[in-house]
């Protein structure tokens, strides 16, 4: 008995995600729903993502993805650990962009603690996140080019993120798993030198940003797979709690570090930019806009670069004493001993903290009976709540806009599964 | 200081024709080709590694070769993988070194387990232990991979001290007003 072809349900969602393939004639030949599983390792889902489909020919008819291949249990081991010690797990929840999850984390404990940092090390949280974020979208778009078919985009990006990760590396001692704030400061002051040669890198980078936006933007084999694709309209943006680069593609234009500004981001000024439309391409463009604005506000950081101490220097519980102290001095050698076994000693109280990370907004929910180690700690993850909206945008789309799409998403699965 | 909504302009006719983009790609490529390259032939080449560097942990000796760790056992403490394992020891009294007291027995650290979080060099009291700039290891057996206490010397080598802090209480003790 032959069936008919047209699904209700799927005709009206290809309708409304590929107007222009949506009206091709259909055939009154059975047909049979496909059920293909992409992932967990493929290359266009950037890590171990699991997106189980139900295919109609090449149509997408039902999207699930499957989470949780890279579960960790890093809000358990939390519980299990001083406040400091736990920084380098941080790391590991958006490996792209590890200096912005290490200030956003480090920011949440002492707001618990109600401690401020002097301006230097806000600075330097300021400036590190920033840079985090450029490495971040070059990951990004460099990733997204290769998803749409374009590998020069790739190595370019890449070898403007080698350079980052060359000063990351001088700053932090490692280029990956930085692990560079602690609980009311940082692991250790800039070195001799740097502020300036990332101030190099920044004059030579704007102009190879714009050769590498150059390749795309105008671009039609790009835009032939962007534009139109996976559109988020603002209300679904919203509703699925998107947050980042993907809820300002689709014209929404917030942005903690101009709504609810921390660590000094006030001082600087720079723009938000929004999509028009929520398009795949849209979320490209405000990646390559806020790359712009990272470096704007990078500047704006070094140019201004504040003295003084770079670690609360009155939070005797929380931060280490320096080094030479330890090492000559009782006091400061007992305080060394008690700081570590004892961890950072906070109020008792919860508290929640959200960052704009490069990937959305970066949250810590962190309970605490006293003492220095957390009796919960609950991370937000952007990437999570962002894939979140999947089964939506993608039934309905072929299976190569799925990929496009992924890649406009910009998601990391470390943070997501955590 | 606002939101700016990104503006898209049409495709010119030329640039829908999808030429334009063609011969800029080769263009890109044939001036890539007589630029040097970016990358690095590794192993022949390496890396310059700067300066506090977070490599292989190391033990290292002050420069009498006084083994300077004590084993207090705040590395082992406050390791989140717990890759350290550290079982004290004394220093025999007739040593030249006795008044330190302690000294480790046996003092391994899992290089499979170490995620070179450089939490060990940061809370050490007596500057001990050290990542220095040997980034690349390689075994054939879990065994092998760890590092036992001589091996971690000889990584480790000698730093220069500037504090002196053992021998400062040497002198002490012998002008009779030690703590």
């Amino acid at each position: 008995m032959a069936t008919d072809f047209a699904f209700p349900d799927s005709a009206a969602k290809t309708a409304q995600a590929r107007p222009d393939i949506a009206s091709q004639p259909t055939t009154e030949f059975e047909t049979e729903k496909m059920s293909l599983s992409m992932g967990p390792s493929h290359p266009s889902t950037h890590g171990v993502l699991r997106l189980q489909l139900e295919l109609d020919g090449e149509i997408v008819t039902k999207c699930d993805p499957v989470v949780g291949y890279l579960h960790r249990g890093d809000e358990k081991i939390a519980e299990n650990m001083t406040y400091n010690q736990f920084v380098p797990y941080t790391d590991r929840l958006d490996y792209i962009a590890p200096l912005a999850n290490n200030m956003a984390y480090a920011i949440a404990v002492e707001k618990l603690a109600k401690l401020e940092v002097p301006a230097r090390c806000q600075a330097i949280r300021v400036l590190t996140a920033e840079m985090a974020r450029v490495s971040s979208h070059l990951l990004g778009l460099g990733a997204f080019g290769i998803d749409t078919g374009a590998w020069t985009v790739f190595m370019y990006t890449f070898t403007e993120r080698e350079k980052l990760y060359k000063l990351f590396e001088e700053l932090t001692g490692a280029r990956f798993t930085t692990s560079y704030s602690r609980i009311g400061g940082l692991q250790r002051d800039v070195p001799e030198g740097w502020t300036g040669r990332v101030n190099e890198f920044c004059d030579q980078f704007l102009p190879i940003l714009e050769k590498i936006l150059a390749m795309l933007t105008r671009n039609k084999i790009f835009t032939d797979r962007t534009v139109g694709i996976g559109v988020i309209s603002k209300e679904d943006a919203v509703a699925y709690g998107l947050t980042g680069p993907n809820l300002r593609g689709s014209g929404i234009g917030v942005d903690l570090r101009k709504d609810k500004p921390y660590s000094g981001y006030e001082q600087y000024e720079f723009d938000v930019p929004v999509g028009t439309k929520g398009d795949s391409y849209d979320r490209y463009l405000v990646r390559g806009e806020e790359m712009r604005q990272s470096v704007r506000i990078i500047k704006q950081v070094i140019a201004k670069f504040p003295g003084g101490p770079w670690y609360a220097t009155d939070a005797k519980k929380i931060f280490a004493p320096p080094k030479d102290k330890i090492l000559t001095s009782m006091e400061e050698l007992i305080q060394n001993f008690m700081l570590v076994t004892e961890g950072p000693q906070m109020p008792a109280g919860e508290v929640y903290f959200e960052a704009e990370n490069p990937k959305g907004i970066l949250g810590f929910y962190v309970v605490s009976k006293g003492g220095g180690v957390p009796w919960r700690l609950k991370i937000r993850s952007p990437s999570f709540c962002n894939l979140s909206i999947l089964p939506k945008l993608c039934a309905g789309c072929l299976v190569s806009d799925v990929v496009a799409i992924l890649g406009s998403l910009d998601f990391v699965m470390g943070e997501c599964d955590r | 200081m606002a939101i700016i909504p990104l503006e898209r302009k049409p495709l010119t006719l030329a640039e829908r024709t999808y030429i334009p983009q063609i011969l800029g790609g080769l263009k890109t490529t044939l001036a890539r080709l007589l630029k040097p390259t970016e990358t690095l032939e590794y192993p022949e080449q390496r890396p310059a590694i700067p300066s506090g560097y977070r490599g292989v942990p190391t033990l290292v000796r002050d420069p009498n070769g006084r083994e300077k760790c004590v084993s207090c056992q705040l590395c082992e403490f406050v390791c989140p993988p717990k890759a350290i394992r550290i079982t004290p020891g004394s220093i025999p009294v007739d040593a030249p070194t006795a008044h330190v007291e302690k000294a480790p027995q046996a003092f391994d650290i899992d290089m499979l387990r170490c995620i070179y979080c450089g939490l060990c060099q940061e809370v050490c009291p007596e500057e001990a232990i050290f990542l220095q700039a040997q980034y690349s290891m390689s075994g054939y057996t879990r065994e092998e991979m760890v590092n036992h206490k001589d091996r971690l010397y000889e990584l480790g080598g000698t730093l220069p001290d500037q504090h002196h802090k053992w021998d400062k209480k040497l002198a002490a003790e012998k002008h009779g007003n030690a703590h």
